[in-house]
C-alpha cells in the first residue's frame, strides 16, 4: 500500500507542478521577449545576487562570532535566528518600514543632525529585506560549517600553536570554502521568487523582478501570453538555481568524528570587542524591526478594518488545509524513499524550482476558460501553498525516516506491520517530533503567505497578508501594522501548538 | 520436503553466496563459520530482504522466495532491535499475533509471557527491562507468531555467558517441532544447541554435518576461523609456537 501511496503521491506532485509549467510554455509560444521583460530579468538577477553576496557577508563574522564566544542568551539567539524563517513576510517588511521607511527611525536621526534621508524603496530597500529575511539562514548554515570542525583537527591546531591568523588559513577559510557556495545559492534561489518584498518595496520600471512582472501582467495589463511568457523565463531562471544550488549542495561536515565537542579558541583583546559588536549590531538588526511592528502595531489593534477577522479565519483556513496536506504528502513521500525509491527524492523537491505565480498563471490560464477564477481562489492557494511548503517539510522528514527504516524497517517487514498499522503504531509515536516541527513550520508558511492568492483573489476571499499588502497601499500603515501583529501572533501560535504537539509525549 | 534452497545464489557487488540444500521440517541447525562469509546475508535472504539472483526457495514444496518478509512461514530474532521502545511489551508481543493490534487475544500474550517467565511484565516498555528479559520478550512473540522456521541472527550475543546458556535452553525446550537455524561464533553453543551445522564459507553453504564430529575435525577453512592447527595446513602450525 505504502508503495502505491508513494507513487500516487509523486504523480500527484509532479502532475501539480508540472502541468501548470507545460500550459504556460504552450501559451507562450511564439512570443518574443520585450525589453520589459529583459529588464525584469537583469532586476530580479541583481537583486539576488546583492541580496545572496550581502546576506552571506553578514552572516560569515556573525556565525563566527557564534561559533567562538559563549555568553547568556547565546542558545536563545541562535535558537532566534530560526524565527524570521516563521515570520510572515509582509510583517518583517513592515517592521522595515518602521525603521527605514520615510517616517522611520533612521530617517527620524538623519532630519535631526541634517542629514539626506534615505529612501527603502527600490533596488536598496528589496536587498535589505532579503538581508534581513535571509541573513539568518544563511548565519545558521555557515555555523554548522563552524561547529562541524572536529576536534581533532582543533587539537592538532592547538598542539602545533596556530594563531588566529593561522586558524583562518588553514581551518577556517578551507571550510568557508565549503559552506559558503551553499549558503549563496540558497539565498540566491530564495530571492529570485520573491514575491511579497518586491511587491511593497520596488515596483516600477527600475525595480520590477519577473515574479511582480507576472502579477502586473495577469492583474493590471490582463495580457496572458506575456505571462506566460515571463513565467517560462522565471521557470528558466528558478529551475537552473535549483540545478546549480543541488550540484553544490554537499552533505554536511568533514566527517563526523566524535560527538564532544571542542570549544573554538576564543581570542582575547580587539578580536574580543569585535566579536561582541558583530553580536550587537546583528541582534539590533533583527530584533528592531520586530518591536516596532510591536510598537506600532499595538495601538493599531483598537481600530482594526472589518475585512481584517474574516481574513484571518481564511488564513487559518488555508493553513489547516495546506499543511497536513504538505505534510502528509512529505510523510508518504519521505517514507518511500527510505525504503529505497531514489526517483521520490528530486519529486519531492521539484516545487522548490517552480516559483508560486508560475503555478498561478499556469493555474490561471488552466481554469480560466471554464471558471471565474476568483471562484477558485481558495482551492488553487491552498494546493499551491501546499506545493510551496512541501520542499521544507519532506528536508525535515527525510533524514528521520532514513533512520526509522534503518532502525525498524526489518523488524517491522519480518512482522508483516504495513499501511494503517505501520502509520499508527511505528511511524507516528516515532516521528512524532519531526512531524510536529514539520506541520507548524508548513501551518505558520502558510499563514504568513503572499503569492498566488494576489493573483486571483477579488475582495472576497483574502487572507490576512493580502488585507495587509492592500492596508499598505492605501496607506493605512497603523492599521496595516495592526493586521501584522495579529498575522505574526497567528503565524507564531500555530507553530508553537504543532511543535508542541510534536514535542508533547515524545517517549523512547 | 523441509526447507530447500535449489542452486539458490545471492549476489551482492562482487560478493557471491551459492546455496544448493535441503533441511528437515524440524530440527535444531548451528550456521557458523567466518566473518564476511554471509551467515547474515543467506539469513537476510531467506528472510526476505536479500533477493536471490538466481534459484530458489520452497517451503515444504511452495516456493517463498518472492513473498514479502513478513508473509514467509518464518520468524527472526535480529542482533538487536528486536522491540519496538515505544510500544509497551505486551503490545511488541502482541505484533506476533495480528500487526494491527485491533482483534487481539491478549490473554495468549499473557500466557507467552508466563511461558518466557516474564509473568506481569506486558505493561512494561522495553527500556525497563534487563537485555535478558528482552531476549526473552523477543523469543515469545516469536512463539505467539507459531511460524514453523525460526531464524537466530545471534540475538543472545550481548548476553553474559550464564545468561546467553540459560535462553538457548529455552529456545531448546520451546521450539522443539520448529526448524531453528542459529548463527553463532561459539563452538560450544552450536555444541550444547544443535546436533548439526551447517558451515558457510567459501562461498557457498554446506550442508548439515554432524556438529560434534565437524568440530572436532574441522576442514581447513573452518580450522583456520577456529583457530584449530590442523594436519592440513602445515604452515600454520609451524607458525603458531604456543601451539605445541
Amino acid at each position: 500500500m505504502a508503495r502505491r501511496a508513494g507513487a500516487l503521491i509523486a504523480g500527484g506532485v509532479a502532475l501539480a507542478t508540472l502541468a501548470p509549467v507545460a500550459v504556460v510554455m504552450a501559451q507562450a509560444g511564439g512570443r518574443g521577449l520585450t525589453a520589459p521583460d529583459l529588464a525584469a530579468l537583469r532586476f530580479t538577477a541583481l537583486q539576488a545576487t546583492l541580496s545572496a553576496l550581502a546576506s552571506v557577508t553578514c552572516a560569515v563574522p556573525l556565525a563566527r562570532a557564534l561559533a567562538r564566544r559563549r555568553f547568556p542568551g547565546r542558545g536563545a539567539l541562535i535558537t532566534a535566528l530560526g524565527a524570521p524563517f516563521l515570520l510572515p513576510v509582509i510583517a518583517a517588511v513592515l517592521g522595515l518600514l518602521a525603521i527605514f521607511g520615510r517616517s522611520g527611525l533612521l530617517n527620524a536621526g538623519l532630519r535631526a543632525l541634517g542629514l539626506p534621508e534615505v529612501s527603502i524603496f527600490g533596488l536598496g530597500g528589496v536587498v535589505l529585506a532579503h538581508v534581513f529575511l535571509n541573513m539568518p539562514l544563511a548565519t545558521r548554515m555557515i555555523l554548522q560549517g563552524w561547529q562541524a570542525i572536529p576536534a581533532e583537527r582543533l587539537r592538532l591546531a592547538e598542539s602545533l600553536g596556530f594563531t588566529p591568523r593561522h586558524y583562518w588559513q588553514h581551518i577556517e577559510r578551507p571550510m568557508l570554502q565549503d559552506v559558503v557556495p551553499g549558503a549563496l545559492l540558497a539565498v540566491f534561489a530564495i530571492c529570485l521568487t520573491s514575491f511579497a518584498v518586491v511587491l511593497t518595496l520596488g515596483g516600477g520600471p527600475a525595480a520590477t523582478t519577473v515574479e511582480l512582472a507576472i502579477w502586473q501582467a495577469v492583474r493590471f495589463e490582463f495580457d496572458l501570453p506575456r505571462a506566460a511568457s515571463l513565467a517560462v523565463l522565471q521557470v528558466l531562471a528558478c529551475g537552473g538555481a535549483v540545478l546549480l544550488a543541488g550540484l553544490v549542495a554537499r552533505p554536511s561536515g568533514f566527517g563526523a568524528g566524535l560527538d564532544r565537542v571542542l570549544p573554538l579558541p576564543a581570542p582575547a583583546g580587539w578580536r574580543k570587542g569585535l566579536d561582541a559588536l558583530v553580536i550587537g549590531l546583528a541582534s539590533l538588526f533583527l530584533a528592531a524591526p520586530l518591536l516596532a511592528v510591536l510598537a506600532r502595531g499595538l495601538p493599531g489593534l483598537a481600530g482594526m478594518p472589518a475585512a481584517v477577522w474574516p481574513a484571518a479565519a481564511t488564513s487559518l483556513a488555508v493553513a489547516a488545509c495546506a499543511a497536513p496536506l504538505a505534510v502528509g504528502a512529505a510523510l508518504t513521500l519521505a517514507l518511500g524513499r527510505a525504503q529505497g525509491r531514489r526517483w521520490l527524492g528530486p519529486v519531492a523537491m521539484l516545487p522548490m524550482a517552480i516559483s508560486q505565480l508560475v503555478l498561478g498563471t499556469g493555474l490561471f490560464l488552466i481554469v480560466f476558460p471554464f471558471v471565474n477564477p476568483a471562484s477558485l481562489t481558495l482551492p488553487v492557494t491552498i494546493l499551491v501553498t501546499a506545493l510551496t511548503a512541501l520542499p521544507f517539510a519532506y528536508r525535515i522528514l527525510a533524514p528521520e525516516t532514513q533512520t526509522l527504516q534503518a532502525d525498524y524497517g526489518r523488524l517491522a517487514a519480518s512482522l508483516d506491520l504495513r499501511g494503517g498499522a505501520a502509520l499508527r503504531l511505528l511511524v507516528l509515536p516515532r516521528l512524532r517530533r519531526p512531524l510536529g516541527f514539520a506541520l507548524g513550520l508548513c501551518a505558520a508558511l502558510a499563514i504568513g503567505d503572499l503569492g498566488v492568492i494576489a493573483l486571483f483573489a477579488t475582495e472576497d476571499g483574502q487572507t490576512l497578508p493580502l488585507v495587509i499588502s492592500r492596508l499598505m497601499g492605501a496607506y493605512r500603515m497603523g492599521q496595516a501594522a495592526g493586521a501584522a501583529l495579529i498575522l505574526v501572533a497567528l503565524a507564531f501560535a500555530v507553530f508553537w501548538i504543532c511543535d508542541r504537539w510534536g514535542r508533547h509525549g515524545t517517549e523512547l | 520436503m523441509g526447507l530447500s534452497f535449489e542452486q539458490a545464489e545471492i549476489r551482492q557487488g562482487s560478493f557471491v553466496l551459492g546455496a544448493d540444500l535441503a533441511l528437515p521440517p524440524e530440527g535444531h541447525f548451528a550456521v557458523i563459520g567466518p566473518s564476511g562469509a554471509g551467515k547474515s546475508t543467506l539469513f537476510q535472504s531467506l528472510a526476505g530482504f536479500i533477493p536471490l539472483s538466481r534459484g530458489t526457495i520452497r517451503w515444504q514444496g511452495q516456493r517463498i522466495d518472492g513473498l514479502p518478509p513478513g508473509q514467509r512461514p518464518l520468524s527472526i530474532l535480529f542482533q538487536d532491535q528486536n522491540l519496538f521502545p515505544h510500544l509497551t511489551v505486551a503490545q511488541n508481543l502482541g505484533l506476533g499475533l495480528d500487526p494491527s493490534l485491533r482483534r487481539l487475544d491478549w490473554a495468549a500474550v499473557e500466557q507467552a509471557l508466563e511461558a518466557v517467565g516474564l509473568a506481569g511484565l506486558g505493561p512494561r516498555k522495553p527500556s525497563q527491562l534487563s537485555g535478558g528479559q528482552q531476549s526473552r520478550a523477543a523469543l515469545a512473540r516469536a512463539l505467539l507468531r507459531a511460524r514453523p522456521v525460526l531464524l537466530l541472527d545471534e540475538p543472545f550475543a550481548a548476553l553474559g555467558p550464564a545468561l546467553k546458556a540459560e535462553m538457548l535452553e529455552l529456545v531448546a525446550r520451546m521450539t522443539g517441532d520448529k526448524l531453528v537455524l542459529m548463527i553463532t561464533h561459539d563452538p560450544n553453543d552450536a555444541l550444547h544447541f544443535a546436533p548439526q551445522t551447517l558451515v558457510v564459507a567459501n562461498g557457498s553453504v554446506q550442508p548439515p554435518r554432524a556438529t560434534a564430529s565437524l568440530l572436532t575435525n574441522p576442514p581447513p577453512d573452518l580450522a583456520h576461523y577456529l583457530g584449530q592447527p590442523t594436519r592440513a595446513i602445515p604452515a600454520r602450525v609451524g607458525h603458531a609456537p604456543h601451539h605445541p
